[in-house]
């Protein structure tokens, strides 16, 4: 066991890792921020997603001890300081981009990092860029939409409502 | 104008905003104070017999609190089956013991063997690798009709053979049937395959048992789709548990699709273990045990034939079907090939004989049950292809063939034992048409020829039976439970509303939809009305959520309950405002009495209803809460029509869908929003099933698709973006809103409709290929062109 110390969301926090610990286990276990998810353990379903330097990582891809000092955001980072939702979620409830809610944090912190690069995607780009993010909800029509309303375009012309 | 407020509004999902800042409240969120971790050994061999179990050097391992073994389990109950078939000659089906620990034999990869609970969860995994079992491996049984060959190996001993059981229906029709395909003029033979599936909602499995020793009560967190079934199946059949002493929670749902509606044995073993440990114990599913351990879905075998007239009259349709049950019996799997499918036969068309056989076998495989659709995808599919290829065969339009033999008529009793009571197939076939461009096909498929593609389109059209179910029916036909649906609404004080509902949410928005009807039904806010759902200890007894039937059966429980209480209130503002119960009015949250300027607002009766100083206390009791059972009379029968058009390239078979176009009926439509949601995900399903998904063993039972690497889920890059409608409206005649459920549509009428169009895009391409296995890989597709 040794000591971890990260800033996640801003604040500082920190807490006990074995080497073998992920990031995600530890945001989850030892710092109780829960809404990180784990779907699989394959690295394959994107339900893990946080920010680790401004980059969209998987989280449990990584140990938590290569973070050590890192600058981390999860999705209960992710309002706006008032707690209200922030542009990417405000669009995923307008559009319907969500149902049992699982996968939807990787998704939030997938479009945050897509827009961040490309503030104006095209559908096949947001499509290509949420490949390593599953949902077996939605069919991934909404939470498209939900990204391209979020980057300011009209999704009207997205298939028929 | 779309509404903006009650029934038919697109209300935005109250729900999201916890879910999209991390505030959910899943399973594996919940840790108890002092909680300890089990893991759980598993088989490695699909089949073999126990000869020794040493777990000796387990249970001195690093904080390992007890290993406990099939043993353990020896006066405890097995996992029970919720639905007993009855054979051909009136037999009931062969049901083997599924004890929660295996108890001397393995029957299938992930069978559970023993159980570690240590400290935490490493330690319980290190610890379970120092167990040696010494297993005899057995042959496997994994071909369905190799397994009821006399000679064949038994999954279990006890039984005279791999063969559950043996069901014809409708037995009384089989010699007219046989003499109507005797007489016809043509018969169209397909045998096909539904492939194997799994469920795979993204939350994975988890239970915690816990145990409180002061009140000698058990709970159960689990991630289950139906609390209250798990409540009973668990208490009563397995650990011997009054339902007074045992409470099941499942709070947020991460998706379930089917796969959490039965009682597995890791929720038994956690209750279990608490209370023989006096500590909390919580499981985890990694997403590799879920593929070992999740019931998985479809697996069918399947030679259809359809007997036609000259002029294209579907004259009687027959069946014959293998079923894989994998190697026990899941919590409904004998209903999913007999009850969910048989009677979908008709499809939506006018048949007058059908017969069908369905044999459902044991096998060294992971228990099959139901997902998402259960029986009607596998019958939708058969039904669709055949009559594509008929049309094929007989030089007719396929969309022809279909619009010749619709059934038209309402209410139409079917010959497989179903009545529908309204629909429309013509009108949802006209606008799936509609959206597709149906007639700008040509100039679509003359572009993709100049990429050197294959265009092709397929259609489809399905009817489904939702809101599982009358009970009385189900009974007769081997159902151990009754199938209706509960609700208590209980109005505080202050004019606020408490729906305590016994559906179970895990995506489909009920906190938001099912206030949308009530706001409706007093004239308040939605935001005046709170739905719980998921406890046992706080919501009436319910049979929970699939087969579509939150909204049908439980929104109708939840409307008569709330009839019951404005009933009630209706008497109380008519004693304040000094008139007869029969004149008064509800609407807009006020009561008024007819004819006159008497009102009084529904805030005011509901604190007169809970502070009852000028009240007719010799007429009512104080107090505004009723609760409401509700048995619906039928089933639902949502229907509609799906058109998929797509490209193959010819150099290496892939197929991509181009657009996909569904029209249904659900009836009425209490948010639109939401019901577009469960459509998409639908589709999606089904494409995934056609295209990409499959559930594969090898010869000894090995599964090699066991994680996302080898089982290919759908990805936001291999869909496109969906037409979908649902204006064809013929509403329910049977339950009070009118409404038919939707959940499963899109997984029932996709595969058939992309299958359809790859074989048509083959065709055109002048390949005689007449049918293709899903999933429609490129590999499967070039292999079909050669
Ligand atoms: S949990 Fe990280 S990718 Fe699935
Ligand atoms: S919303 Fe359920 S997995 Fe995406």
């Amino acid at each position: 066991m040794s000591k971890i110390s990260m800033t996640v969301n801003g604040k500082p926090a920190s807490g006990e890792a074995e080497g073998r610990t992920l990031l995600v286990e530890f945001l989850r276990g030892e710092l109780g921020l829960t809404g990180t998810h784990v779907g699989c353990d394959t690295s394959q379903c994107g339900a893990c997603v946080v920010h680790v330097n401004g980059e969209a990582v998987k989280a449990c891809t990584m140990f938590a001890g290569e973070a050590d000092g890192a600058e981390v955001t999860t999705i209960e980072g992710m309002a706006n300081p008032d707690g209200s939702l922030n542009a990417i979620q405000q669009a995923f409830q307008d559009h319907h981009g969500l149902q049992c809610g699982f996968c939807t944090p990787g998704m939030v912190m997938s479009a945050a990092a897509l827009l961040k690069d490309n503030p104006k995607p095209s559908e096949a780009e947001v499509r290509d860029y949420l490949e390593g993010n599953i949902c077996r909800c939605t069919g991934y029509h909404n939470i498209v939409k939900a990204i391209m309303a979020a980057s300011g375009q009209d999704v009207t012309a997205i298939a028929a409502e | 104008m779309p509404k903006d407020h009650g029934i038919g509004a697109s209300s935005k999902r109250r729900e999201d905003v916890r879910f999209l800042t991390g505030k959910g409240r899943y399973t594996d969120d919940i840790n108890i104070r002092g909680q300890a971790y089990v893991h759980f050994l598993r088989s490695d061999v699909a089949h073999g017999k126990i000869n020794g179990l040493d777990t000796s050097a387990a249970e001195s391992a690093p904080g390992v609190l007890r290993v406990f073994t099939g043993a353990d389990f020896e006066g405890v109950g097995g996992l029970p089956c919720g639905w007993q078939v009855t054979d051909r000659e009136g037999n009931p089906m062969q049901e083997p013991a599924h004890p929660v620990l295996a108890q001397g034999k393995v029957r299938h990869v992930g069978d559970p063997i023993a159980a570690v609970v240590a400290e935490t969860y490493e330690q319980a995994r290190d610890a379970a690798e120092q167990i040696t079992v010494d297993i005899e491996e057995l042959p496997a049984v994994m071909d369905m009709k190799a397994a009821l060959k006399p000679d064949a190996p038994k999954v279990h001993e006890d039984l005279t053979s791999n063969l559950c059981y043996d069901w014809g229906f409708v037995e009384e029709n089989r010699e007219a049937t046989n003499a109507a395909f005797e007489k016809a003029h043509h018969v169209t033979t397909l045998e096909l395959v539904n492939q194997r599936l799994v469920a795979n909602p993204m939350e994975p499995r988890v239970a915690i048992g816990d145990y409180a020793a002061h009140s000698d009560e058990s709970t159960l967190y689990t991630t289950s789709q139906n609390p209250h079934v798990i409540r009973l199946l668990m208490g009563a059949f397995v650990l011997g548990i009054p339902e007074h002493k045992l409470r099941v929670v499942a709070p947020d749902v991460g998706g379930g699709f089917g796969s959490k509606i039965f009682h597995y044995a890791e929720e038994a073993f956690c209750t279990f273990a608490a209370k023989a440990l006096k500590r909390p114990v919580k499981w985890v599913s990694s997403r590799s045990e879920a593929f070992l351990s999740d019931a998985q879905g479809r697996d069918h075998v399947t030679r259809i034939e359809l007997a036609l007239d000259a002029e294209g009259h579907f004259q009687a349709l027959r069946t014959e079907t293998y079923a894989n049950m994998g190697a026990y019996l899941s919590t409904f799997s004998t209903s999913v090939p007999t009850w969910l499918h048989g009677t979908l036969m008709a499809g939506n068309y006018r048949t007058p004989l059908i017969y069908v056989n369905v044999k459902a076998v044991f096998t060294n495989t992971v228990p099959v049950d139901a997902y998402r659709g259960a029986g009607r995808p596998e019958a939708t599919f058969q039904l669709e292809r055949v009559i594509d290829k008929a049309a094929r065969e007989m030089g007719i339009d396929p969309v022809e063939l279909r619009r010749r033999n619709f059934v038209t008529e309402f209410p139409y009793a079917t010959p497989v034992a179903v009545e529908y009571d309204t629909g429309d197939y013509n009108a949802t076939l006209d606008r799936a048409l509609e959206m597709a461009d149906w007639d700008g096909f040509e100039a679509r498929a003359a572009e993709s020829a100049k990429k050197g593609l294959w265009r092709g389109r397929g259609i489809n059209s399905y009817i489904e039976a939702c809101g599982i179910a009358p009970s009385q029916l189900v009974g007769q036909l081997g159902a151990r439970a009754g199938l209706y649906e509960s609700a208590t609404v209980r109005v505080n004080a202050t004019g606020g509303l408490v729906v305590m509902t016994g559906s179970h949410s895990h995506g489909q928005g009920h906190e938001t939809a099912f206030p949308q009807v009530i706001a409706d039904m007093i004239g308040i806010d939605e935001s005046q009305v709170e739905i719980v759902h998921g406890d046992t200890a706080n919501t009436p007894m319910g049979m929970g959520t699939y087969g579509s039937r939150s909204i049908a059966v439980g929104g109708s429980a939840m409307v008569r309950a709330a009839e019951k209480v404005i009933a009630k209130a209706k008497k109380i503002a008519a004693h304040l405002m000094e008139a007869a119960p029969e004149d008064v009015e509800l609407k807009d949250g006020q009561f008024s009495v007819a004819g006159t300027d008497k009102s009084i607002a529904w805030g005011d009766v509901t604190l007169a209803a809970y502070v009852p100083h000028n009240y007719p206390l010799d007429e009512i009791e104080p107090g505004l809460e009723e609760t409401a059972f509700y048995d619906p009379s039928n089933f639902t029968y949502p229907a509609g029509a799906y058109v998929c058009e797509v490209e193959v390239d010819p150099e290496t078979g892939k197929v991509r869908v181009d657009r996909f176009a569904a029209a249904d009926d659900f009836g009425n439509v209490v948010n639109p929003m939401i019901v577009e949601g469960q459509v998409h995900g639908g589709l999606a399903q089904g494409i995934g099933q056609a295209l990409l998904e499959g559930c594969t063993y090898d010869e000894t039972g090995q599964l090699l698709s066991a994680s996302y690497m080898d089982y290919a889920m759908p990805r936001a890059d291999d869909l496109p973006s969906f037409q979908v409608d649902h204006s064809c409206q013929t509403p329910c005649t049977h339950n009070p809103l009118g409404v038919k459920g939707c959940g499963e549509a899109g997984a029932i009428g996709s595969p058939p409709a992309l299958v359809n169009a790859v074989v048509d895009a083959l065709q055109r391409g002048g390949k005689d290929v007449t049918h293709i296995d899903m999933p429609l890989s490129p590999a499967r597709v070039w292999a079909a062109m050669q």
